[in-house]
């Protein structure tokens, strides 16, 4: 019987069994960010523990950063004491930081791809639910809370139960239009936003081969949204062309013995999974939620569900019809936008800017929407304006902004006002969750986010592609 | 070194919360977690469903008088889902809950509640139901959430949970704050590292891997 990634990954980074049955895994590369890890840092202080790998360990400054103006000090007081603490702290333990104005400074799961320290066959953690991303890579990575930090910041390894796996099989490619955040919302669509408890997902089929990383990024970077803590994809020669040359991939000599490593990584043809789950990817069309959750979702063509067909998720049903004012059976097409977010480590990368710019050019946003567009990183953001992008956005009146996590969760001066409906390139859309309590979330690609945009409601990005 | 105490036992009043997908955006919004310490979090537990935006209270059984000091709450399905924030299960414990008992749990949630000495057991469907209807007819009834026997018992009624193996044990053995436990492994720590090809740049690939591949 062959063994999957997962199998391979796990065995080679297990260092123990633990008394409680878990194992401890070795972690491989430990992703740093300033909200989830002043608190793991004070704790390592007072126990008088050091960091033991900094050499694996990498920060950056992502949910708190202004995307107007980040002079600082911040003018949030709260904020900057963050920003400090985070600096301080990656100071004392000798861990690289990007910091802002780096040049590499960014959304941990934007970077961490595009600096070439995500790599098939790692093991990566970051106190971010996100961290799922970088399975694009074929790495086993997942988001922990502000404890696990403290343990992988002590001693570079974690206690966990290895996972089932489910293979998620997409058959067919998509039509035109239909984009990796279609496919992942398809998924959730499907399996609900529990279906993945206790699982990790492979992706696979010719959807998924055919992607570029920058869409596989997107899908992984959606599998916690499915109750799945990771998902990823097995590396190729996709993969491989991607990681050459950047910084932190393995160079000269390396680079040949690295990629008979990541090949040895793939699960093997016989694998066998717990499970599996086909989706048809030809017969998709762009997804929309219009939920709570980003398993209520529907294609653009679709009507808003009835509650009472919806069985045991009738109630949440009825939760998100009560926060939304939306109404059964109505089309989610031509529904009236506030605000419209294109970023966020869903959909904040160059092609993504790239697929809403070919949809805003030569046109100019709706009168009734704020429009905002927030680059994933300092390099997405040089390499947009290199070809131009921040041009098209800004004569279509779209806001161009820095580098940040911004409005996908408004722990920064980006929020929603009252009860704006947003229609967001991010990743969720749950009560409040775009930083007012009563603002609501439409989650789709950037493409459909820059056609609801233009029209000023939700609109079919296909029937405005150029 | 560690604050890590066996936890058999949780008793107390309960809460029930009802509704299922309850999210940590929910359970602490981001906004309110722009500090470097987790003190004072558990005002903020639920914030935004418990007060109007002129700080109003709502309708919402935090802010019902009955289950004032409830130390183990009552919730649906995959309670805890979305954002890893352990923000979320310290709001929780710093606003009084000491165990939590639900349909279902969502997976990072689980982790970081076990990691904070918080059990949180689920049950079936119907008998979270049957407590929280316990818990509503008489808001005094304590409920005992027993690891080792793994039920919990609210006045008459008892009721089967679950809770995986390995958090079970850790509980009943003060062995939850996991530290210590994986810092005892140095030595096997480096012996792991020493095989991982990406750790030393290749160069002993595929030698070092040999067997463990």
């Amino acid at each position: 019987m062959g063994k999957t990634l997962l199998d391979k990954v796990w065995q080679l980074h297990t260092v123990a069994k633990l008394p409680s049955g878990e194992d401890q895994i070795f972690v491989g590369l430990h992703l740093v960010h300033e909200v989830t890890s002043p608190q793991a840092f004070a704790m390592l202080r007072e126990r008088g523990l050091r960091v033991a790998r900094p050499d694996r360990t990498f920060a950056t400054v992502d949910h708190i950063v202004p995307t107007l103006d980040s002079v600082r000090p911040l003018a949030d007081g709260m904020a900057e004491a963050m920003f400090t603490a985070l600096e301080d702290n990656v100071k004392r333990s000798g861990i690289e930081l990007f910091n802002r104005g780096s040049g590499r400074q960014g959304i941990v799961h934007v970077i961490g791809p595009e600096l070439g320290l995500t790599q098939p066959g790692m093991t990566i953690v970051c106190g971010d639910s996100h961290t799922s991303t970088h399975g694009a890579f074929g790495a086993v990575a997942f988001g922990i809370g502000t404890s696990q930090i403290r343990d992988v910041l002590a001693t570079g390894t974690l206690a966990l139960a290895k996972p089932r796996l489910r293979r998620i099989l997409f058959r067919g490619v998509p039509a035109r239009g239909v984009y990796a955040k279609d496919l992942i919302l398809a998924v959730m669509a499907r399996l609900g936003v529990k279906g993945g408890i206790g699982y990790a997902y492979e992706y696979s089929g010719e959807a998924v081969s055919a992607l570029s990383m920058e869409g596989r990024l997107t899908l992984c970077n959606m599998t916690i949204e499915g109750g799945a803590r990771c998902g990823y994809v097995n590396p190729d020669a996709t993969t491989f062309a991607y990681l050459r040359g950047r910084p932190y991939a393995p160079s000269g000599a390396a680079w040949d013995r690295a990629v008979d490593f990541w090949k040895l990584m793939a699960s093997d043809p016989s694998a066998v999974y717990d499970d599996e789950v086909a989706i048809d990817a030809a017969s998709l069309e762009p997804m929309v939620t219009w939920g709570i959750n980003p398993g209520q979702a529907l294609g653009v063509g679709g009507r808003l569900p009835d509650p009472a067909s919806l069985g045991e998720d009738a109630e949440v049903a009825r939760a998100a019809y009560a926060h939304m004012g939306f109404t059964p059976g109505a089309p989610i097409k031509g529904t009236l936008i506030d605000a419209a977010f294109i970023g966020s480590c869903t959909n904040g990368r160059l092609s993504d800017l790239r697929e809403a710019a070919a949809v805003v050019r030569g046109r100019k946003k709706s009168a009734r929407v704020r429009a905002l567009v927030v680059p994933g990183s300092e390099q997405v953001k040089a390499a947009a304006e290199a070809e131009g992008l921040d041009r098209i956005f800004i004569e279509a009146g779209f806001e161009w902004r820095e580098a940040g996590c911004s409005m996908c969760l408004a722990m920064n001066p980006d929020k929603l006002r009252g009860r704006e409906l947003c229609a967001s390139s991010s990743n969720r859309n749950f009560i409040g969750r775009q930083g007012s309590p009563d603002g609501r979330t439409l989650l789709m690609s950037p493409a459909m986010v820059a056609a609801a945009a233009i029209a000023g409601e939700v609109a079919d990005s296909r029937e405005v592609l150029p | 070194m560690t604050d890590s105490s066996v936890i058999q036992k949780v008793a107390g009043r309960g809460l029930p919360l009802r509704g299922d997908e309850i999210d940590t955006d929910r359970i602490i919004p981001a906004r309110y977690m722009t500090s470097v310490t987790f003190d004072g979090l558990g005002e903020f537990a639920f914030r935004d469903a418990r007060f109007d935006r002129e700080g109003k209270p709502k309708d919402h059984p935090l802010n019902d008088a009955r289950f004032k000091g409830a130390a183990v709450l009552l919730v649906g399905r995959n309670f805890g889902c979305g954002s890893s924030r352990e923000h979320a299960p310290q709001a929780l414990l710093r606003a009084g809950f000491r165990a939590l008992i639900g349909v279902s749990f969502a997976d990072i949630f689980a982790g970081n509640c076990a990691a904070i000495g918080v059990p949180a057991v689920v049950a079936a469907p119907s008998d979270v139901e049957a407590l929280m209807a316990a818990v509503e007819s008489d808001p005094s009834v304590e409920i005992v959430v027993d690891l080792e026997s793994m039920k919990a018992e609210a006045g008459k009624l008892a009721v089967t949970v679950s809770i995986a193996e390995a958090r079970r044990r850790n509980f009943l053995a003060g062995d939850w704050d996991t530290t210590a436990t994986l810092l005892a492994n140095s030595a096997r720590i480096a012996e792991t590292a020493s095989r991982i090809p990406y750790l030393d740049g290749f160069a002993d690939f595929p030698a070092a891997a040999g067997g463990s591949l």
